[in-house]
């Protein structure tokens, strides 16, 4: 590990804790030196490393290493969940790099395959350099302080979590780890153990922010788990969306992330948090995500999983005050050797509470989908309502098709709505539609994205374009 | 001018053979109908043709101007020019006609060309104002909870707007009423003479005489019987199969 002491602060972090991308094939393979590393393997000195890096403050420190024994002494939830996360070599990760050096390779060093990935993606051309090492930080500082200077006008605190913690201490810390507890499960505590990135907003009360806010987080460099951290505070009668895009290029060696989010919607506030995650196939993405609405608050949930080894992630949303609203919608798209569990948690704390899920989960050949969704309404409350729809789509006959739509509801004094449906591509519509002229894979692409539409429909623009081009990837990549 | 050569042509489904050494030639502008009893192999026949997955040809040869097209994929065979109008189309949830119709068109442009959105809404409405469909249909996901007679009118709207060399036509006029069967016949007179192929499947003499075919063949177990002209259709629909077979037995 460096001396440490005698780093700058002013570079010690990041804005965003993202770096030149690694290898993805034969040749293409570079070397990066960071300048901050904190190792491989986790300890209560990594944990002091980092926050010391980090210049925190004591109470961080101590919330840091609280979490830490809180993730030692948890066990892997494979009671439940997939024994899957048994092959994390958690001693093998890094769970700390800041960026120091630029890398050394130049964009006609960058592979064709790649290259084209990109353009098929839409990516700016300033973007793709980053993602393809050639440059060595995506400056997202650039592309986005315009948007930043706009809200601050209106009293929006729009910052990375880090910098958020070093200049608003007080309104950080009064919601921080409050919406998930550190010990809520393994990988929150594993997250609240080594944080770094990830956003802070604060949205004034009545403040309605009309530009949906956006930050980029992709991960990097083989063996490095991201560990993002963002807290999201809408007071009273405040508006805002937040995008949240990951396009990760392909890595050689497992990589882990796991990040928490935490969203707090006051009286009357609105949140939407949007996701379109694209993960390379060897990436654990193992995420919490949770937001409490107030008195007549909402919260929306859009998410899309695309890619990865294994997606675990159930957004939820504790409706904490009257009338409260909390929404998911969500859909996950499981090629081969991946495997997207995910679903939605919907705690009705008052009276008056409205929730709506909707999951849509797609498995393609040997690609597993599971959906795990959890709705409590206790038999006391009043006037509350919960609908869930579930329906999962199999491609290939072949497909393992241990997607099962499972829905708890506990208490039965409210009503509750559940639809559940699972249907195949056939090989006759396939076949259908290769008779007028369209590929096996452009076919498959149109029912996954006829499967889709009426959620898709729903997101910004952009996202839905963007999630159409990465299902015709897929889908295109499915077939031989 | 071209051609669509079936040459001696053996199907079988799962070791069982369908089709036993049919041979067939249709040229540009010529309509073949194709006639026989239940289950004697005419889907099969066709789905074979289009490159169906289950389907396997044992021997036989089929031959696009000249070129076996038997290694081709069934998208290539369709971008080809072959076009099968399914006697039971498939429905597509969530794929709207429009969107359908506009992947497949484009499927056929070069590498960088661009479809020119407006043109192609301007020939999908005219192509379905020929066939009098509603436009509300263009949103509406393919063939999903369409009756039996709106599924074979949108087959026809998809042929006519993918202008194919060779129709294979499988039972289109069952399903259709009286006025929707002379629709769809102007259709595909109106396709006949900018010189499409036509392989007509059909158990009925009424369609045949709105679409007046050249040839008319008769199936039977799995290969053709019997050919002759239109007249060989009426004189099938007065005396029925039996005839057919009795003439065979005496061969
Ligand atoms: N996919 C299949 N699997 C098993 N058998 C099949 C399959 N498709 C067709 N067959 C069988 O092959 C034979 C021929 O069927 P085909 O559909 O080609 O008949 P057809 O001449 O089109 O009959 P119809 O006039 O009733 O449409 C039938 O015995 C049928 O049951
Ligand atoms: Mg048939």
């Amino acid at each position: 590990m460096p001396d440490i002491t005698a780093t700058d602060p002013a570079t010690a972090t990041a804005d965003n804790p993202v770096q030149g991308i690694d290898q993805t094939a034969g040749n293409f393979s570079y070397k990066i030196d960071y300048e901050f590393d904190a190792g491989t393997g986790l300890s209560e000195q990594t944990i002091r490393y980092i926050s010391a890096v980090k210049k925190e403050a004591p109470w961080i420190l101590d919330f840091r290493l609280n979490a830490l024994k809180q993730f030692q002494a948890k066990p892997l939830p494979t009671h439940w969940a997939t024994k899957d996360l048994e092959n994390i070599h958690f001693d093998k990760i890094r769970y700390y790099l800041a960026q120091g050096q630029k890398p050394k390779r130049t964009w006609d060093e960058v592979p064709d395959d790649i290259k084209k990935t990109f353009e098929r993606l839409g990516i700016p051309e300033q973007e793709r350099k980053f993602l393809a090492g050639v440059e060595a930080q995506f400056d997202s500082e650039a592309a986005y302080s315009n948007v930043k200077e706009l809200v601050a006008k209106q009293g929006v605190i729009f910052l990375n979590s880090t910098e958020a913690l070093r200049e608003h201490p007080d309104l950080f810390r009064k919601w921080f780890g409050k919406v998930i507890p550190t010990g809520d499960n393994k990988f929150s505590a594993l997250n609240s153990a080594v944080f770094s990135g990830g956003s802070f907003i604060y949205v004034p009360k009545g403040v309605k922010v009309t530009h949906p806010l956006q930050a980029y987080f992709r991960i990097n460099a083989e063996s490095f788990g991201q560990f993002e951290r963002t807290l999201i505070i809408a007071d009273e009668g405040a508006e805002l969306t937040y995008m949240e895009g990951c396009t990760a290029p392909k890595f050689s060696t497992s990589t882990l992330h796991s990040a928490v989010v935490e969203l707090v919607a006051l009286k009357g506030a609105k949140i939407q948090y949007i996701t379109v995650q694209n993960w390379a196939n060897n990436v654990f993405n193992l995420v919490t995500k949770r937001g409490v609405a107030h008195e007549e608050a909402e919260i929306k949930w859009i998410d899309c999983n695309i890619g990865s080894r294994l997606t675990m992630k159930y957004p939820g949303v504790v409706l904490k005050g009257r009338k409260a609203r909390g929404e998911v919608i969500s859909i996950a798209l499981a090629n081969d050797g991946q495997h997207q569990d995910t679903g939605a948690k919907m705690i009705h704390a008052a009276d008056e509470t409205t929730s709506n899920i909707v999951a849509k989960s797609i498995s393609v050949g040997q690609g597993r989908s599971t959906y795990r969704g959890v709705v409590h309404i206790p038999k006391h409350l009043k006037g509350c309502k919960n609908n869930t729809e579930c329906d999962a789509l199999l491609i290939n006959t072949n497909s393992r098709t241990d997607t099962y739509p499972a829905i708890t509801v506990r208490g039965n004094a409210n009503p509750t709505q559940h639809e559940a449906s699972v249907s195949k591509v056939s090989e006759e519509q396939i076949f259908y539609m290769q008779q007028r002229g369209l590929t096996e894979g452009q076919a498959m692409s149109l029912s996954v994205n006829g499967f889709v539409n009426d959620l898709a429909s729903q997101f910004p623009m952009e996202y839905s374009v963007e999630l159409k081009r990465l299902i015709d990837l897929e889908m295109e990549g499915s077939v031989g | 001018m071209s051609q669509l050569e079936i040459k001696d042509l053996h199907v079988s489904i799962d070791e069982k053979a369908i089709v036993n050494g049919l041979t067939l030639t249709v040229r540009s502008g010529e309509v073949h109908a194709i006639m026989g009893p239940n289950g004697t192999g005419k889907s099969t026949l066709a789905k074979a043709v289009a490159g169906h997955p289950s389907y396997t040809i044992t021997s036989g040869d089929v031959l696009l101007d000249g070129k076996s097209i038997l290694a081709m994929q069934p998208d290539e065979r369709a971008r080809a020019g072959l076009f099968l109008a399914f006697q039971y189309p498939s429905e597509i949830p969530g794929v709207s006609i429009a969107n359908f119709l506009r992947a497949a068109v484009q499927a056929r442009m070069g590498e960088g060309e661009e479809l020119d959105a407006t043109a192609y809404y301007k020939r999908l409405y005219s192509k379905m104002d020929m066939l009098k469909m509603d436009r509300k249909f263009t949103s509406r996901a393919i063939n999903d909870g369409f009756s039996g007679g709106e599924k074979k009118r949108c087959e026809i709207l998809q042929m006519a707007m993918l202008e194919p060399k060779f129709a294979l036509m499988d039972e289109t006029d069952s399903g259709l009423d009286i006025d929707a069967l002379r629709i769809v016949a102007d259709g595909v007179n109106a396709l006949r003479s900018t010189n499409l192929g036509v392989v007509m499947i059909t158990h009925y003499q009424r369609l045949l005489g709105y679409i007046v075919p050249d040839f008319v063949h008769v199936m039977w177990n799995g290969r053709i019987v019997k050919s002759g002209d239109k007249s060989l259709a009426l004189e099938l629909e007065a005396k029925g199969y039996d005839w057919v077979k009795k003439e065979l037995a005496h061969a």
